[in-house]
């Protein structure tokens, strides 16, 4: 309800607390008006206000006015070299931040030269086996300077040792470097399926990288907890939410379990969501996320620190709903699924590429998708007022509606775990029902587009036009040969009883669940042992794991 | 007991093609042609004249292996005990082979058949790269040392001494109820031994089929009133070994003490009464599936009671009754389904259904038809 | 029942985990009255032969979205001839179609996009069937 004019909020307690906070963050230098010079407030409607418990309009007062997203751009390709071609190239086209895709093998912990890896070596992302990789992916980048997302789980602690030896060697301190790694395990077992050793041990991974940067590396966000994956899977939006928020709070109990203050980390977790085509249904699925973790953090965690209860978050449009038929539309479907992130108050933004359906993007089309973005920051206006859809009756009811289905789902997760979501969520991989429910809605979704309930532009309705014209990133057979000699250079160089070791280290600190893996991974890295040789050093304690058949 | 070539398909003799007669498949079969073993397990499921064939040929070859009953509730984690105790018994050289049953959709004839994805951890061709020389002996949970996981790509993994066959119940209980016991003959005629059923143990027939097995091992986990579940599903009263499969989770031993009591209750078992056999509790750890050597020592040892005491020809004897009955009844079926097609039965069902003769009297007229009687 | 039923195997080959396809393949085929043995994700050439032996499979589904599709069809294709099997392999995944005719030469019988119906998906199985008897008797 406005007072006057200007429609600027009544003047309560918690709008002068808002406001105070608000004059009190710096601004960016630009006119805060519309396209047609009218001026706007940075903030309508009611309480609580943005950077408000429970957050729900927003985690900061002043959001966009201060600082746009993060625009980051997900990049990998081939070699560390290729891929290092295109870091270069985003940076000079104004990306902040550098986000990097790594190969399935890498993904998986294998090397370039594994029987496994045939055919797949710098396919959908840069192949990374040993440090000198790492040097070659960040070679004239200055890792303190730049904020870096390295988006792998399984071997994510190898990653990220190897991230701070190149730094290291550069001259740069671990305290300085700046990003943040997925290491989302949980999600793995619930959607991706790229993990490596079974649920517990690999938790063990996490909570130990947890304590690793609480204590080194003030800058860094060890865990992102990704509901992305679950729902390209094929899950519902609620399901995405509530999926990745419990795993957020199982993360949160295995750390407090592991000894470590629930405010020295929590500030640090962030979280990363796909951002779909039903526009209003995503808006509310983030402001829902934003009350939710705010609530849970402070009320069942006991959380006392503002930044413990800040659900920061990272969007990705939706590569599932990318078409291979007319690909151009998808533009079109980024440009929207882009506008609901922002509407929606993400901190950074990636958006997809027109051709992801049918390859890796070319740098056209990651080009275009860049420039999408920067349509939306600057052309539109979406940033100049905090959360402007809060108070619409819709939005506010779909807000309310995902919450009430993700706390249906906590209170099931809860009843699991007798108790603990963290049990629950073991639980919940072991018993299916994470990938049984995913199965389930995405089969539903399948058979409405298949019977025609569901329109998709160019694939069931509206199909004349896809003359097949675009041009694809192909990844040539040399890629891999070229990796192959460069490992084999590597091994040839290293010095083999350093090796041996320090993986031996690494298994014997896999066994004392009392010591940190980070140390020796560190130590086995600078020996240039390669991702796999580290990888199954820690598998001979932890074993595998084999998922159960939930269809 | 006939030897089973290690290399599968690249035996000497000529591989039998698409067209070869069931006596074809079966020679080939038994001298370890995996392909052609797959085929005959196919004739089996579709039942009718081939079926009848391979029953002959496997008759007189089989009677040899031991016949193990696995059942459970769902997500007891069955099948990836199979798992570990087939990877056991490869490693200590016997040749397990596995029926894995599952039910088929009601609606549409088809079935989703994914027993094998836990069940899979067989030594391999290719000698792993990496990690823990020891096959198989993952956790009740699915985790495995990954050495033992499906070998590493591009050799032709043909070494495996271990076969897995998935079944659809097809709907047909009665279907089942031949299938199982012809398929079961069929792989101890050619060689072999242990031959392990999994059904999921909810249903009168998979309980019948698992009950009819040598040795019957009924699954249970913690945590889920499971002991209960499977008391009222008629399990106990069949069961020769009770396994807690996770058994490093919370109430695993109340699981163990619920069971006992059921035990100390019921006079049930029969058994008791005649050997003084009690079936034992294995408790299978899900960390370092050691579970599955325990559970092959009481499997053994209550092979080795059934032998002393001369029960082992008695369940044999009992199953070919059962399998004798059901393929009686299954003839019976099929000359019904002739009668009532035929111009006699028609008439019948006619008068009947214009109320002119009552449905007992029908039937009896029908019944007579069929046994040739003459009134 | 006239119609055998056909028992198909599904599975993922190589390392990619993308197993959303593949499991909404699962259910379309088993709707469509086929008996689908699955085998989920990182099998090898050599587990998938295995199974298909084992299975008596019809068919053998895979699905990929590394787009390693090439090389790893191409083994797969390799490894069943000299395994003597003639069983027709569909693929299911990302494949432009710049790839379909190097499919089409190294032996896939069929190759269905993420477009593909429910309907087109299981007459693509009935069809390689059929074609491959035709082919093989």
């Amino acid at each position: 309800m406005s007072t006057d004019e200007s429609g600027r909020p009544p003047s309560t307690p918690e709008y002068n607390a808002w406001r105070e906070a608000y004059e009190a963050s710096r601004l960016r230098d630009v006119p805060f008006e519309t396209m047609s010079g009218v001026p706007v407030e940075p903030v309508y409607g009611d309480a609580p206000y943005p950077g408000q418990y429970p957050y729900t309009r927003g985690v900061y007062p002043s959001m966009y006015r201060s600082r746009l997203w993060t625009m980051r751009m997900f990049a990998g390709f081939g070699t560390a070299e290729d891929t290092n071609g295109r870091f270069k190239e985003l940076l000079a086209n104004g990306v902040m931040g550098l986000s990097t895709a790594f190969d399935m093998p890498t993904l998986m912990g294998r090397d370039s030269d594994s029987p496994w890896s045939t055919g797949e070596v710098g396919r959908a992302g840069v192949a990374i086996d040993t440090l000198a990789d790492m040097e070659d992916l960040f070679a004239d980048i200055d890792t303190s300077s730049v904020s870096t997302s390295m988006t792998i789980n399984g071997p994510a602690a190898v990653a990220l040792a190897m991230y701070i030896a190149n730094a290291e060697k550069h001259g740069v301190e671990r305290a300085r470097l700046a990003g943040t790694i997925q290491n989302d395990i949980f999600k793995e077992y619930q959607a991706q399926k790229e993990y490596i050793y079974p649920p517990r041990p690999s938790v063990r991974i996490v909570t130990d990288m947890i304590k690793y940067t609480a204590a080194e590396m003030p800058r860094w966000h060890p865990v992102s907890i990704s509901g992305y994956h679950i729902r390209e899977a094929g899950s519902t939006a609620a399901q995405e939410l509530a999926f990745t928020i419990a795993n957020g709070f199982a993360y949160v109990e295995a750390a407090m379990a592991a000894g470590v203050d629930v405010d020295e980390f929590a500030g640090r977790l962030s979280f990363f969501f796909n951002s779909h085509s039903d526009f209003f249904e995503e808006i509310g699925k983030f402001r829902a996320a934003r009350r939710i973790w705010a609530r849970w953090m402070k009320e069942r965690y006991g959380a006392t620190r503002e930044k413990s209860l800040l659900c920061r978050f990272h969007t990705q449009t939706a590569g599932v709903s990318l078409t291979a038929q007319q690909p151009e539309n998808n533009i079109a479907r980024v440009a929207i699924q882009a506008l609901a992130g922002v509407l929606g108050g993400t901190q950074s933004l990636h958006t997809d590429a027109y051709d992801e359906a049918l390859a890796l993007p070319t740098e056209k089309s990651a080009r275009v998708a860049l420039r999408t973005q920067q349509i939306v920051a600057h052309e539109t206006g979406a940033g100049l007022v905090a959360d402007p859809l809060g108070g619409a009756p819709y939005v506010e009811w779909m807000t309310d509606e995902m919450e009430r289905q993700a706390e249906a789902i906590f209170a099931h997760l809860d009843d699991l775990g007798n108790g603990s979501i963290l049990e629950g969520v073991y639980a919940g991989i072991e018993n299916g029902y994470f990938v049984g429910e995913i199965a389930e809605s995405a089969y539903r979704f399948e058979r409405e587009v298949n019977n025609g309930q569901r329109i998709i532009v160019g694939v069931n309705e509206f199909t004349d036009g896809d003359d097949g014209g675009t041009e694809l990133l192909r990844i040539d057979a040399e890629t891999e040969e070229y990796q192959l000699k460069r490992l084999a250079d590597t091994k040839q160089a290293r010095n083999d009883d350093a090796v041996r070791q320090t993986l031996a280290e690494v298994t014997a600190t896999a066994a004392d669940s009392t010591r940190n893996l980070m140390p020796p991974i560190m130590d086995a890295v600078k020996a240039y042992a390669t991702l796999e040789e580290i990888s199954m050093a820690m598998e001979a304690e932890f074993g595998t794991y084999v998922e159960k058949a939930i269809i | 007991m006939t030897g089973i070539s290690t290399d599968g398909a690249t035996t000497d003799q000529a591989v039998p093609g698409r067209s070869a007669t069931v006596e074809e498949l079966y020679q080939a079969a038994r001298s370890g042609h995996r392909r052609s073993l797959g085929r005959l397990l196919t004739h089996v499921e579709r039942g009718g004249p081939q079926a009848e064939t391979v029953s002959e040929l496997a008759h007189p070859d089989s009677g040899s292996a031991h016949i193990l009953g696995i059942t459970g509730p769902p997500g007891a984690g069955k099948s990836t005990l199979v798992g570990q105790l087939v990877a056991n018994l490869a490693a200590s050289g016997r040749r397990p082979a596995v029926l894995a049953v599952d039910p088929s959709s009601p609606l549409t004839g088809g079935a989703i058949l994914g027993d094998r994805i836990r069940m899979d951890v067989l030594p391999s061709a290719s000698p792993p790269s990496n990690g823990r020389p020891q096959a198989g002996l993952g956790s009740a949970s699915g985790e495995t040392p990954r050495s033992s996981h499906a070998g590493e790509p591009g050799g032709v993994d043909q070494t495996s001494v271990a076969f897995i066959r998935s079944m659809a119940t097809r709907g047909h209980s009665g279907g089942l109820a031949l299938a199982v016991p012809l398929a079961v003959r069929l792989f101890d005629a050619v060689g072999y031994d242990p031959v392990i059923i999994e059904t999921v143990g909810v249903g009168q027939v998979e309980v019948d089929v698992v009950g009819a097995a040598d040795t019957a091992l009924v699954v249970v986990t913690p945590g889920m009133g499971d002991a209960v579940q499977a008391n009222k599903a008629g399990l106990l009263e069949v069961a020769d070994v009770f396994v807690v499969n996770k058994a490093d989770r919370p109430g695993a031993n109340d699981v163990r003490r619920d069971l006992d009591l059921m035990l100390d209750l019921s006079h049930m078992t029969g058994q008791e009464a005649v050997g003084g056999y009690r079936p034992p509790i294995v408790m299978s750890a899900a960390i370092d599936g050691t579970g599955a050597v325990d559970v092959l020592a009481a499997a053994q040892a209550h092979l080795d009671y059934l032998d002393e005491t001369d029960q082992r020809s008695m369940r044999r004897r009992q199953r070919i009754i059962t399998e004798v009955r059901a393929r009686l009844e299954q003839r019976l079926s099929q000359h019904t389904d002739l009668l009532l097609d035929s111009e006699a039965g028609r008439a019948v069902i006619t008068s009947a259904e214009a109320g002119e003769t009552p449905p007992t009297i029908a039937s009896a007229a029908l019944l007579d038809a069929l046994l040739g009687r003459d009134h | 029942m006239s119609d055998p039923q056909l028992r198909v195997v599904l599975a993922k080959l190589g390392l990619d985990g993308h197993d959303r396809g593949i499991k909404v393949v699962a259910r379309i085929l088993r709707d469509a009255g086929m008996e689908v043995i699955y085998l989920g994700l990182r099998q090898t050439t050599g587990s998938i032969i295995a199974a298909a032996e084992q299975e008596d499979a019809d068919a053998i589904g895979l699905s990929m979205h590394n787009a390693g599709h090439l090389t790893l069809s191409a083994n797969m294709l390799k490894a069943l001839e000299e395994a003597q099997l003639d069983i027709p392999v569909i693929i299911g995944g990302i494949i432009p179609d710049q790839d379909l005719d190097d499919l089409e030469k190294v032996g896939v019988a069929a190759v269905l996009g993420p477009g593909a119906s429910a309907e087109e998906v299981a007459q693509a199985v009935r069809d390689a069937v059929e074609a491959n008897l035709a082919t093989n008797p």
